[in-house]
This record gives structure tokens, sequence and C-alpha cells, in this order.
């Protein structure tokens, strides 16, 4: 099995670049047959009104969803990404454009045990909120958590696809 | 903490979240929530679509602050809105309104026919037109975060959208080690810049095309060209039925490599935009 990358919008090029950097093989999904062949699935930053419009669309969204069920796919969300695990199950909300519009948007270290001096690239970033107790915190910035793992979702919502360190990619490469 | 903010890595990262989609005129809220709906990645604030910009002549300036902060409170997605050509002032105007993204575009009556704006003493993105390669290259040592082609924008015709992509891309592979300084002379912009064209094979910043879309093929069209994502400004709320219009050429920007798709999308979409012979053209936006 493979991993894929979604391709219908948004950075997956860039999570491309990062995971030809790590040297892991991956495949862009494009439609319900090519999410047959994959056991992880990054959704890449992006508008997630679209992604989620898209999915439905083209009948990807009921198939992720089953996946989901049988633990047959794992995820990690970057940003808009991020969005879609919540409405996929992972037990965080999301509060979209919670750091506000473009002019708010900023980069800086992140305070994370786990990825010391990672830098978080945060646009139009989402906030998460409501996040179930179960649910591991990562990373932080300032109060705010921004990197989560709920079992077999990983949510981000800064763009480690643009900071170009590929250590979440890694982490959720070999750990889930 | 060291907190960096509106650096180019910010403008140029959102321009690259809009990749793969479709950006969208609309005039009003209603318009807004209808493109997000169908899916659109962005929408473009303005009074006017530019086939009534063409239809009623006159001056062509930047929108009400109140119409663009409607539109603002109606969607999640991004909000863009246009300046004229040089026009400083309206720009900081936008970036008073806090939209996401400014256009400083041909489509509006150009406010300065020596300079454009100096897109680097903003916090917001811009995103310019270009014909060329020389174009696109000002604008991107201006400040530019995104490059659209011009086109020629509310013709409903591609064909001038389709000359400006394929000149950029012709220009950018007939660079070469022996022509980069007068290519950098020419195109007056740093040798540096040039060199990183040619080396990498691409603008450095996201590229879409602008002007003149009107269908799901178009859109598909320009795709398959190499743009990596599409701009339609009067071929939606001109067309028969904008709801399945919209929803049709974002489908259509995603599947752009499955004709099955698109002739499903296609299908049963009612009247397109009327179009416009580029020769019969009174103004030529793409001329500013």
């Amino acid at each position: 099995m493979k991993i894929g990358i979604l391709a219908l919008q948004g950075s997956f090029a860039e999570h491309a670049k990062i995971l030809e950097k790590i040297g892991t093989e991956f495949l862009f999904v494009h439609t319900k047959l090519d999410l047959e062949e994959i056991s992880k699935l990054i959704i890449p930053g992006g508008e997630s009104t679209t992604l989620e419009k898209l999915l439905k669309k083209f009948e990807m969204w009921e198939e992720i969803q089953l996946k989901i069920k049988n633990e047959e796919l794992k995820i990690m969300g970057t940003c808009a990404g991020a969005i879609l695990c919540a409405k996929f199950g992972a037990r965080w909300e999301v509060d979209r454009n919670g750091f506000g519009a473009q002019q708010s948007s900023f980069s800086t270290i992140l305070n994370s045990e786990k990825f010391p001096d990672f830098r978080g690239v945060f646009i139009r970033a989402p906030r998460f909120e409501k996040i179930n107790p179960a649910v591991e915190i990562l990373a932080k910035f300032q109060k705010d958590p921004v990197l989560l793992r709920d079992g077999n979702f990983l949510g981000a919502s800064f763009h480690p696809e643009i900071s170009g360190d590929p250590r979440v990619h890694e982490f959720f490469l070999e750990k889930f | 903490m060291n907190i960096q903010k509106n650096t180019f890595e910010l403008k140029s990262g959102l321009a690259q979240m809009l990749k793969g989609g479709v950006i969208m005129d609309v005039m009003n809220a209603e318009q807004a929530k209808l493109a997000e709906a169908a899916g659109a990645v962005a929408v473009m604030a303005l009074e006017r679509i530019p086939s009534l910009i063409r239809r009623d002549g006159g001056v062509a300036r930047a929108s009400d602050p109140e119409m663009i902060l409607k539109i603002k409170k109606a969607v999640t997605i991004p909000v863009m809105a246009k300046v004229r050509v040089g026009h400083f002032v309206e720009a900081q105007i936008l970036e008073a309104l806090d939209v996401d993204f400014i256009d400083e575009s041909e489509v509006l009556t150009p406010a300065d026919e020596e300079a454009h704006i100096s897109k680097k003493d903003f916090k917001l993105p811009f995103v310019c037109g270009a014909r060329n390669l020389g174009e696109a290259l000002r604008r991107i040592s201006e400040g530019a975060a995104m490059i659209r082609t011009k086109g020629e924008a509310g013709t409903g015709n591609i064909v001038e959208a389709v000359r400006h992509w394929k000149k950029i891309q012709r220009e950018i592979s007939e660079l070469s080690d022996e022509n980069l300084k007068s290519k950098s002379a020419e195109f007056r912009v740093p040798v540096e810049l040039v060199s990183k064209i040619k080396k990498d094979g691409r603008l450095p910043v996201v590229t879409f095309v602008a002007g003149g879309i009107a269908t799901p093929a178009d859109a598909a069209m320009m795709m398959q060209l190499g743009a990596e994502g599409v701009f339609v400004g009067s071929g939606i709320f001109t067309s028969e039925n904008p709801e399945k219009m919209a929803s049709a050429i974002v489908q259509a920007t995603m599947n752009f490599q499955n004709p099955e798709i698109l002739a499903n999308v296609s299908a049963g979409l009612g009247t397109a935009m009327r179009g416009e012979e580029i020769s019969q053209l009174e103004t030529k936006f793409a001329e500013r």
C-alpha cells in the first residue's frame, strides 16, 4: 500500500517535494479508484470548502469515511486538511481563519518537545478548539495547540510543506 | 519569540494554496456565496465585471469599500479586489479593509502610465497581469506574489490568454547562458532573476491564466497548457445559468486531464457568455 497525496487543489506539489526529499514513493490521488491503492493520505493546504465539495462530487468523501471506519486509512492534514480531518472524525473542532485574514499570517518557531526548532508557517490559519482531552498535543504556538494527533489522524494548522522541514512528514510515515 | 509577518514566503504561500483552483469575479454578497458554494478558491470583489466595464465605458476605479466588506462578511474563502495600475492609494485602502489579495489590474483604467505600484511596500500580496516574460518579471521585481496572463478580459474569447501564456512559456524556454545579460537588459530586471527563471524553467511565483475564459473546456485547455489555476471574470455571471457554469468550471479545472468528466460537466449548461472578436474591440485592456 502506498502513500497518497490528495491532488485536487492546493499545495499538493509542495507535499510531493518533501516526500521526494525523504525518498518515499507516493501517488497523487485524483479519483475514487486511486484511494484503493493507499493506506495513508496527505490532505494539503488549500481551500477546505473547495476540497469538501469536490471530494463529495467525485464520491471520494464516502470512500474515505469507509476506509477510516475500517482502519484502512491514516490521514495527515495541513491547514485546510486539518479542517477536513475534523469532519472525518478527528476529535477537535476548528475555527476557520481563527488566526485572521492574510495580513495576520505569520511564521515562527513552534513550542514543541517532539519537533524542536520547527518553523511553523501559518497562512490564514485555522485555530483548533474544543480539543478532546484524549488528543495528543505535539506542538503549540503560545497557548494555542497547532499540531495534534488523534489515533490515525495528524492535523497541523500550519504548513510543514511550505517551510520545507521534513520532520512532521517523517513522523507520519514512521509512527502511523 | 520571533514572529515574522508579511514576508514574501507568506505572500506567495497564499498563492500556493490557491493552486488548481478557480477565482471568480463577483459583484455582490449573493454572487460571492454562489461562487463559494460552487467551489471557488477565492472571489474577486468588483462593482462591474469586465464585460460591463467594456459596455459602459468611462473611468473604471476600485470598488466601493462597503461592497467589498459585505462580500468579505459573506464568505470564508479569500477575498481579492482590484486597484488601478499604479494607484497606490487604492491599494492602501484595500489594505485597510483587510482583504486577502490585491489585483493591480489593467481591467480598471490605469492611474499611472509610468510606474506600477511598488508592491514590496505593502503587507498584502499582489497579483499582476502579464502578456510576456518581461512584464511578468518586472511585476515580480516590484514585489508581485502571483502572476496571471492578461488575456482580453470581458470578451469571452480565450485567444489572447492563449497567446500570452504561450509567449511567456516560449520566452522562458529561449533563455540561455549566452543571452542572460542581454535579456535582463531587455526586460529591465536584475540578471539574478532571469538566471533563476532559466534554472527553474518557470516563474518563481504561482501563475494563473485570466482573460476570456468562458467555458469548462476553456479552463481545462489552459490547465493542460500548464497554468496553475484560472480566473473567471465575466464568464460566470453573464452565462444563462451561473450556478451550473461556476460548478462546471471548478470541476473542469480540477479534472483537466479527464475528457469524460469534461464532457459530463459541459453538458446542459445553457448559453455561455456572448463572445467578442478581438479585432472588433474599441479598447484592448491588455495593452494597458
